[in-house]
């Protein structure tokens, strides 16, 4: 589903002392299929942004289109549970989207709630709790009975087993460990292909945005900064560094390599063992010259 | 004197009576003055741990003492004045309407004197960044604001040990290294022992010390640098290395040995000078 703001200004608590503008003039598209990550500083508007992808938030000004919805202010939207049907939200905090006695109960909630056949629900469970790696002896037990990361799979789950056409993701691994960063991110990656979603991913972590984004949204202060593939954004260090950001560790490490040695990566997706070989390569064919 | 400030002397836990149990027989120590990291796979008993340490949760066998006092219902209070804890989901402990009350009320609790208050409230959110944010409700803030005055109420308090639980997981990565930094000037002011449970592995590098959790048993004690030096079996349990070490690594297979074993740029850096300097 091909996703556009046109103009989209949010503002919370208006008309109070607290009237927050969270999103300014905000203008882009997210073709259908597309993987999309959206990065900035703490406050620079994210959330709010992802939040009206269905229908939570709905723009103070300005036009948002997801596929055939379109959310505009002072207009009630009626298709708004066809619209959740379709848009599945991972959100920040798991706990906020965890509220039934057990985990099974509560990843079933969502196809419940749109009519899904209950043997098709129960398969949609297993698949789900395999793919975030949640083991089925856990299933009677309460999600809130759980450590964080086990918490923020059952969320997942939850989201998965809506099988959903757009996939929206607000920092998804936070709290998962290590490997779980890279199984749960390769997960989605392969849903993706699979089943061709329009994918939108919040995320701290720019290695995340390098390795599976197709196109990258930088907000700052409620402001689209600057969009663009991630060679292009991530090959930009000072750009970032002006809204405090940074690039991938893989660019800084290759940048510092090359200035420090004098030796030439020119950073385009290199693997680190590519990069191991480039700057062993160059420091030891040099060594042997002399 | 004694050392060791938080001391675990064969502790069992389980949260429930025919639940299995979380730990059977732990033995752990956090020294004063020192900063250790927690690590460990999702659900390895990282969070319990912190909830052992400050009371929050007893143990059904074994000991758990703070500078030298046994955790029990008498000392629970004097022994919670000395641990400051943020934990993994800030919105369960804020209590305040405001950002300035919910640092004030730690405070409060404290017993410290108005002006001093005053001065506390505003150093801990100028640490952090949030002074603007003074007269904001904290539930009314994006995910990684909420952190930042997690960690500026318990910066407030200045307690002897702050227990910091994925404290920085919803910070941008400059955001974090500023919270290890603002960390680590506090012990350069003064005595405090920290202990961060993590899973970013940058993180772990400041470290004194790393317990290393697997399945509730400690995998492995040590130095950052003795911890990484465990690629391969940390894999195996969910685990990692930081970039630059597996950057290291990966340099080895054309005989490029570095010592010691990088774990930060700067360390990686002056390692290879020996592979450079031989022009
Ligand atoms: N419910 C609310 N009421 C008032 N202001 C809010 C509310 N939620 C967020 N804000 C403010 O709007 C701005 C944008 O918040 P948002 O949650 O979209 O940021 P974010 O980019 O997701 O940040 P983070 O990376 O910390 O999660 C922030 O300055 C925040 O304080
Ligand atoms: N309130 C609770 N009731 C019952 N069991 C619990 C409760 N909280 C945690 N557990 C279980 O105890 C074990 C240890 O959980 P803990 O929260 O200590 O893990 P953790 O190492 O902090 O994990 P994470 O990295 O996911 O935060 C897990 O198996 C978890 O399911
Ligand atoms: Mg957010
Ligand atoms: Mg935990």
């Amino acid at each position: 589903m091909e996703i556009s703001f046109d103009n989209v200004s949010y503002i919370y608590q208006p008309g109070t002392p607290f009237e927050h503008r969270a999103l300014h003039q905000l203008t882009f598209t997210i073709p259908s299929q597309s993987f999309v990550a959206v990065i900035g500083h703490t406050g620079s508007g994210k959330s709010t942004l992802i939040q009206h992808l269905n229908g939570l938030l709905t723009p103070t000004s300005g036009v948002a289109r997801i596929g055939p919805y379109v959310l505009q202010a002072g207009e009630k939207n009626k298709d708004l549970k066809s619209l959740r049907e379709q848009v599945g939200v991972v959100f920040q905090y798991p706990e906020h989207q965890l509220f039934e006695e057990t985990i099974k109960k509560d990843i079933a909630f969502g196809p419940a709630n749109f009519e899904v056949r209950q043997e098709e629900i129960e398969r949609r469970i297993y698949a789900a709790i395999d793919a975030v790696g949640i083991q089925s002896d856990m299933l009677e037990r309460s999600p809130f009975d759980l450590s964080g990361g086990q918490m923020r799979r059952v969320a997942i789950a939850g989201v998965l087993a809506m099988e959903p056409r757009v996939l929206v993701l607000d920092e998804p691994t936070a709290g998962l460990d290590p490997k779980g960063q890279q199984e749960i991110m390769d997960m989605f990656y392969n849903l993706h292909q699979e089943k061709q979603l329009t994918t939108v991913l919040v995320t701290h972590s720019m290695e995340d945005a390098l390795a599976y984004a197709d196109y990258i949204i930088v907000m700052d202060q409620g402001e689209l900064y600057k969009e663009g593939t991630p060679l292009e954004i991530f090959l930009q260090p000072q750009a970032l560094n002006k809204v405090g950001l940074e690039v991938p560790e893989i660019i800084s490490l290759s940048s510092t390599l090359e200035k420090e040695y004098g030796i030439t990566i020119d950073y385009k997706k290199q693997t680190l063992e590519e990069l191991a070989e480039m700057v062993a390569h160059q420091l030891k064919g040099r060594a042997t010259h002399e | 004197m004694e050392k060791s400030f938080v001391t675990f002397k064969d502790v069992s836990f389980r949260y429930q009576e025919e639940q299995p149990w979380i730990f059977n027989g732990l033995n752990i120590s956090v020294n004063r003055n020192e900063w250790v990291a927690i690590i460990g796979h999702n659900g390895s008993g990282k969070s319990t741990i912190a909830k052992l340490m400050n009371g929050l949760l007893f143990p059904q066998e074994g000991t758990i003492s703070v500078d030298q006092m046994e955790l029990q219902d008498e000392t629970i209070w004097d022994i919670r004045k000395k641990i400051g804890m943020v934990f993994q989901n800030p919105d369960n402990q804020f209590v305040g309407t405001t950002v300035m009350d919910d640092v004030a009320f730690g405070l409060e609790n404290h017993g410290i004197p108005r002006e001093e208050m005053k001065r506390r409230i505003k150093a801990s959110l100028n640490a952090v960044g949030m002074i603007d944010y003074i007269h904001h409700e904290p539930h009314r803030l994006s995910g990684g604001q909420k952190q930042r005055i997690a960690i500026a109420s318990v910066l407030a308090i200045a307690p002897e040990m702050i227990i910091l639980d994925e404290a920085t997981a919803m910070l941008d990565p400059i955001g974090r290294k500023e919270i290890m930094k603002t960390v680590h000037q506090l012990r350069e002011q003064r005595d405090v022992s920290i202990v961060t449970i993590t899973h970013d592995l940058n993180e772990v590098t400041y470290a004194d010390r790393v317990i290393v959790m697997n399945k509730g048993e400690v995998w492995y004690e040590g130095t950052p640098r003795e911890v990484f030096a465990k690629q391969r079996q940390l894999d195996e349990i969910g685990l990692g290395v930081p970039l630059v070490t597996q950057f290291a690594h990966e340099l080895k297979r054309y005989g490029m040995e570095l010592e010691p074993e990088p774990i930060n740029q700067k360390e990686l850096v002056d390692a290879l000078w020996k592979y450079h300097s031989t022009m």
